[in-house]
């Protein structure tokens, strides 16, 4: 097990598969002779030459469709677009290129494209560079989603992402690629699909994905430590399909769920967390479940103003006393 | 072109036409739906670059009008017209329509519905050749609306950036639906256009199956002997309106009389008429023949053929689970 951080696992991932198939190709902006905004891609172009890490201009509309294009007569591209604030430009070919292609062309064409983004709020970044948008890729048939929480998913979901025939997104975050963690020494591939127990326990289920799970690990232990209550944490790594039976399993087990999420609430991935309990095991519950989510403005520039958007550990703890009428 | 080049092309223009036509039939007797767009007219576009590309070895992509490209590519027209019933024995399995006509075997990658959306796709498919070393070349048929979207010019600046070998054919019909060409676009020439990235460019007559073939040819050369991308831009018009509920009253029937004049078969069949090559008792039998074969083979195999099954109705959402469960459960040996 080597302790490396987040980019490492993102770059050694790539490292690997275009080492193994010359097809694999990466692309984006500044991800070449400068190495990636967030060195995700540092040496490679050093090593497999402008063909394969590919600088692009700055149009991610099209190259985001040049890399599906290039993906239907077999080549495996991974796209870094900078910010996933700048996705919205290269939603078209992502959503109407991409992930319909097998169902219109009735399973001929396949385009096995992974785009990768970096998600989330950093600091002070202002409206146009703080979105959260998992919810909008997680809505699309045709497209899965994944969202690593740590260096070791980092490293064996962009690992299967690659070798996966369907096209995936994988949502990163911009204050996570400096977090480290234990990857294997070996090859890892990390299911796309299901979820993980990051912390098991008995008395509440406490869902988060990305840097939200972060928020429940450290909020299960306060829970613990200072009010006895057993929090379970799950980590939805797989935004689509999210992991039914996970959910059902956890919440069976714990009879109440929390769901925190750095996006805001309408549409997001605590509205369906809690559409999935319902369909699945409403008479498990002991509670309502509870969002903790952010708040539904454009991102504020002010520190205190940005602090106050965003939800953190002490609101999940919060949110847990309040279920079980304890605040 | 040779003499027996033209005869075939001629026989396949009439199929183009005639096929066309019984679409527009069966699209009023409601056994097809959704949007349908015709391409009587423009014949001798398709035909004219196709016949100097390498058809079934050349990747070809194009927009929503897209029937005879995919058929000039060497898709049946049988699974053609059975995609355009909605059945599973259609080209894409009747999941397409006529918008998403796809033969990948024949290298006909789709007919896609977002205008503009297939500038990046076709030079991805030329970055994918450049990657393989292969001599095929991509080549992506679009009309003139198209290039006022941003994906054109995204497109034309990384296809001559990288050297891409792809064609660009504008199928300029002078309108984007019901809006004429000079009241969206403030060049009216648009090979021009692409003057601004050092792509190399040329425009013709779009009507004269020979012109366009001369003029193709030496595009098709360029792109081949790996100089990069080029532009054609082919003047030409559509008979009908844009779709099928379209009553065309933004265009005079008189510029309709003009065009019709300098209809594409007709071209032809009175060039080879004048060169002794056929005759116009033998254009007639080979309407009546295309007409027979249209009937008897494709609109019965279409007809007869059975819809897709209901359970079937998330297949091709995602690839074939069983062959991908290494990377789903994280099982990977
Ligand atoms: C992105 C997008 N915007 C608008 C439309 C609606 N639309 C369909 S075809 C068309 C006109 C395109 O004209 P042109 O590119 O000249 O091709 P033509 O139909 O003349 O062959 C429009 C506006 C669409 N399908 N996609
Ligand atoms: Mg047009």
């Amino acid at each position: 097990m080597a302790n490396i951080m987040y980019w490492e696992a993102i770059q050694r991932a790539h490292d690997e598969e275009m080492a193994r198939d010359p097809l694999v190709i990466c692309m984006g902006e500044d991800i070449g002779v400068a190495g990636g905004t967030y060195k995700a891609t540092k040496g490679l172009y050093e090593k497999y030459g402008p063909l394969r890490v590919m600088d692009t201009p700055i149009s991610e509309g099209g190259f985001t469709g040049l890399a599906v294009g290039a993906s239907f007569l077999g080549v495996r591209p991974i796209v870094e677009i900078m910010s996933v604030n700048f996705a919205w430009l290269a939603m078209d070919q992502m959503f109407n290129s991409a992930a319909k292609v097998r169902y219109m062309s009735g399973g001929q064409l396949t385009a096995p494209c992974v785009f990768r983004s970096a998600g989330g709020a950093a600091h002070q970044l202002g409206a146009q560079h703080s979105a959260r948008m998992e919810k909008v890729f997680m809505g699309i048939a045709g497209l899965r989603v994944v969202t690593p929480s740590n260096p070791k998913q980092a490293y064996g979901l962009l690992k299967s992402a690659i070798r996966c025939d369907d096209p995936v997104f994988i949502n990163e975050h911009e204050l996570m690629y400096n977090m480290k963690g234990e990857v294997p020494d070996g090859e890892y591939f990390h299911p796309l699909e299901g979820s993980d127990i990051a912390r098991a326990g008995t008395d509440v289920t406490l869902f988060g994905y990305n840097i939200s799970v972060h928020w429940c690990l450290k909020a299960a232990e306060i829970l613990d430590k200072q009010y006895g209550i057993s929090a379970e944490v799950v980590d939805l790594y797989s935004l689509s399909p999210l992991d039914r039976a996970g959910i059902k399993a956890s919440v069976s087990k714990t009879h109440r769920a929390v769901i925190a999420e750095e996006d805001e609430a309408p549409v997001g991935v605590g509205s369906e967390v809690i559409a999935i309990i319902n369909e699945e095991c409403f008479f498990e519950l002991d509670a309502a479940p509870v969002r903790v989510h952010s708040a539904l403005v454009p991102q504020p520039y002010n520190h205190t103003l940005e602090k106050a958007a965003i939800p953190d550990h002490e609101d999940v703890v919060k949110a847990v006393l309040k279920l079980f009428g304890k605040a | 072109m040779k003499i027996e080049d033209k005869k075939r092309v001629l026989r396949e223009m009439v199929l183009h036409r005639r096929f066309e036509e019984r679409c527009y039939q069966a699209y009023i007797e409601r056994k097809i739906g959704g949007f349908l767009h015709l391409y009587p007219g423009q014949e001798a576009c398709c035909n004219g670059v196709m016949e100097a590309a390498r058809p079934g070895h050349d990747y070809v992509i194009t927009g929503y009008r897209d029937h005879v490209h995919a058929i000039k590519c060497g898709a049946d027209p049988k699974e053609v017209m059975a995609e355009l019933y909605g059945k599973e024995t259609g080209s894409s399995k009747g999941r397409g329509g006529s918008m998403h006509i796809f033969d990948a075997g024949k290298r006909f990658m789709g007919g896609y519905a977002l205008v503009g959306g297939p500038f990046p796709l076709a030079a991805g498919i030329a970055k994918a050749i450049q990657l393989k070393g292969g001599d095929e070349i991509a080549i992506c048929f679009l009309g003139d609306a198209a290039n006022n979207q941003g994906t054109f010019h995204e497109t034309m600046n990384m296809a001559a950036l990288w050297k891409l070998p792809v064609l660009f054919v504008c199928e300029n019909n002078l309108y984007g639906i019901g809006t004429s060409i000079e009241r969206s676009t403030a060049v009216i020439h648009q090979h021009k256009r692409v003057a601004a990235y050092n792509i190399p460019a040329d425009e013709c007559d779009g009507q004269d199956l020979e012109v366009v073939y001369e003029h193709a040819r030496k595009a098709v050369d360029h792109v081949r002997a790996g100089n990069g991308p080029f532009f054609l831009e082919l003047m030409t018009y559509r008979y009908r309106g844009h779709s099928m509920s379209d009553s065309r009253g933004y265009r005079t029937r008189e510029e309709e009389e003009l065009w019709k004049q300098r209809d594409p078969i007709f071209i032809l069949r009175d060039r080879l008429i004048k060169e002794g090559a056929t005759t116009m008792a033998e254009f007639e039998t080979l309407e009546k023949e295309t007409d027979a074969y249209i009937e008897n083979e494709v609109i019965k195999f279409a007809e007869e053929s059975p819809e897709p099954r209901v359970e079937d109705l998330e297949k091709y959402v995602f690839a074939d689970r069983e062959t991908q469960l290494p990377w789903l459960t994280g099982k990977a040996a």
